[in-house]
């Protein structure tokens, strides 16, 4: 039988080194049911140990693995292949809007940073000793909440959203969203202080509803949804006076 | 990279939206020029030009776009949130583009008549 | 800018968005309209010259104008051009005049 390499081979470019780094070229075996994460392991392992990437549960659950694919952020070991390699070519590069560190891999600080910035974690009023607070699943606040709290902050949405690349100081779309979660949670304290942060040209008033982040959330969240309920709160928040 | 259709939206709001911000300095200092009644009307003789008919009828789409678009960041902003909003947002845009459009050719058709 | 300031400019470009919508539908059909009958200076200053509630309208139109356009600029100054802080807000303050007072000026001139 005679085989068909051409079929059968990825050409596939790397980005290598930092951000003056530039795009190397690898030929890569295709397999059944291939992911892009198979790919870059199998560069990894077999053509050039130097290759730097992350990855973690490779089954779509920790968010470590997210890269540009052919333009595109996502999940590499969710992206098969055959679903995006065009003419039996593929183009891997890091997430965009964060620093490269080396190859694939991203300096995630700023995305981190820019959670806290936007007061992203939970404020309790309450002490141990209380009874706990009594949150209804099915009441409308704790339903809007619980439509963005799955976020793994994997940075997809962030790459994929132009306003991060035009203004630097962009809270983005996670952080956001994160925030909305708690401003959605009744038993949070801390709210008055959130809506302020969030508040602004770094904030949710930015947005200018492109919905990259909800096209691309891996966990089809929709951190629009969560900003524009940002955007109504702070504006009761000004009306009354407390902003 | 590839954007969503809500992004091309974006940017017809925001093209049309610099459009219309150049334009109405002319368009104030032509209607200004109201005051006197001959210069008025040899402004109005200067529009007859097929240059400036064409740039009328753009300014009329690009009004009409910049209100779609506009009508669907209000609908985001302010509706409570459906999924398929994105996909009804996008068309409700094209479908008030192309209003806007055919509702441009009109005025200007009618312009180029009164003066014949 | 601050926080506080930067929503309330949001709050600012809605609202006046809103009064707009109104306004340019009004004003689209009032121009097709008065288009029928012909342009010449003398038959539109005819029907227009000493009308106060058109005057009314389009002062209001003009003053929604001059909060809506430049705020809309400034994220596309600051967002594409790089252009941020005080010599941004100052060029943008001078330009909402500026559209104010010819807007309004062009309002007289045809309804006064």
């Amino acid at each position: 039988m005679t085989m068909e390499p051409a079929k059968g081979i990825l050409s596939v470019q790397v980005w290598r080194g930092g951000a003056d780094g530039a795009f190397q070229v690898f030929q890569v075996p295709r397999q059944p049911s291939q992911t892009v994460l198979d790919v870059v392991t199998y560069i990894q392992r077999s053509v050039d140990a130097t290759l730097a990437y992350r990855f973690a549960c490779r089954v779509g659950m920790c968010g470590s693995c997210a890269m540009t694919v052919n333009g595109v952020p996502r999940w590499t070991c969710r992206t098969h292949v055959d679903k995006v390699a065009e003419g039996g070519a593929l183009s891997i590069a890091p997430l965009r809007n964060l620093p490269v560190i080396r190859d694939l891999v991203t300096d995630m600080r700023e995305f981190f940073d820019k959670w806290a910035a936007a007061k992203g974690s939970f404020k309790g009023a309450r002490s141990k000793t209380e009874p706990f607070a009594q949150v209804r699943p099915d009441s409308p606040e704790r339903m809007r909440a619980d439509a963005g709290i799955e976020c793994i902050g994997c940075a997809v949405c962030y790459s994929a959203c132009d306003v991060v690349s035009w203004n630097p100081e962009y809270l983005g779309p996670a952080a956001l969203n994160r925030a909305w979660t708690l401003v959605c949670d009744e038993r949070d304290a801390a709210n008055a202080e959130r809506l302020r942060a969030v508040a602004g040209d770094a904030g949710c008033h930015a947005c200018h509803t492109h919905m990259s982040c909800t096209e691309r959330c891996p966990k089809h969240l929709s951190p629009t949804a969560g900003i524009a309920g940002l955007k109504r709160a702070v504006l009761r928040a000004a009306l009354k006076g407390d902003l | 990279m590839r954007q969503p259709s809500s992004y091309w939206v974006f940017i017809v709001h925001r093209v049309s939206g610099v459009a219309l911000a150049l334009f109405l300095p002319l368009h104030f200092w032509a209607l200004g020029s109201a005051l006197d009644a001959q210069a008025l009307d040899a402004f109005l003789a200067w529009t007859e030009q097929p240059f400036v008919k064409a740039a009328e009828w753009g300014i009329v789409t690009a009004l009409a776009a910049h209100l779609a678009c506009g009508l669907r960041v209000l609908a985001l902003e302010f509706l409570p949130w459906r999924d398929w909003q994105k996909g009804l947002a996008a068309s409700a845009a094209a479908i008030t583009v192309a209003a806007g459009l055919a509702f441009g050719a009109g005025p200007v058709a009618s312009l180029s008549r009164s003066v014949s | 800018m601050s926080a506080r300031a930067d929503a309330w400019l949001w709050i600012a470009q809605r609202a006046s968005a809103v009064v707009l919508a109104v306004c340019v539908v009004v004003h689209l059909a009032t121009i097709i309209y008065a288009v029928q009958g012909g342009l010449s200076a003398a038959e539109i200053l005819g029907r227009t010259r000493g009308n106060v509630a058109w005057l009314v309208f389009y002062s209001v139109f003009v003053l929604a104008v001059a909060v809506h356009a430049p705020i809309g600029l400034r994220s596309v100054l600051g967002e594409w051009l790089g252009w941020r802080g005080r010599t941004r807000e100052v060029f943008l303050v001078l330009l909402a005049g500026l559209i104010a007072l010819m807007g309004w000026r062009a309002a007289l001139a045809v309804f006064g």
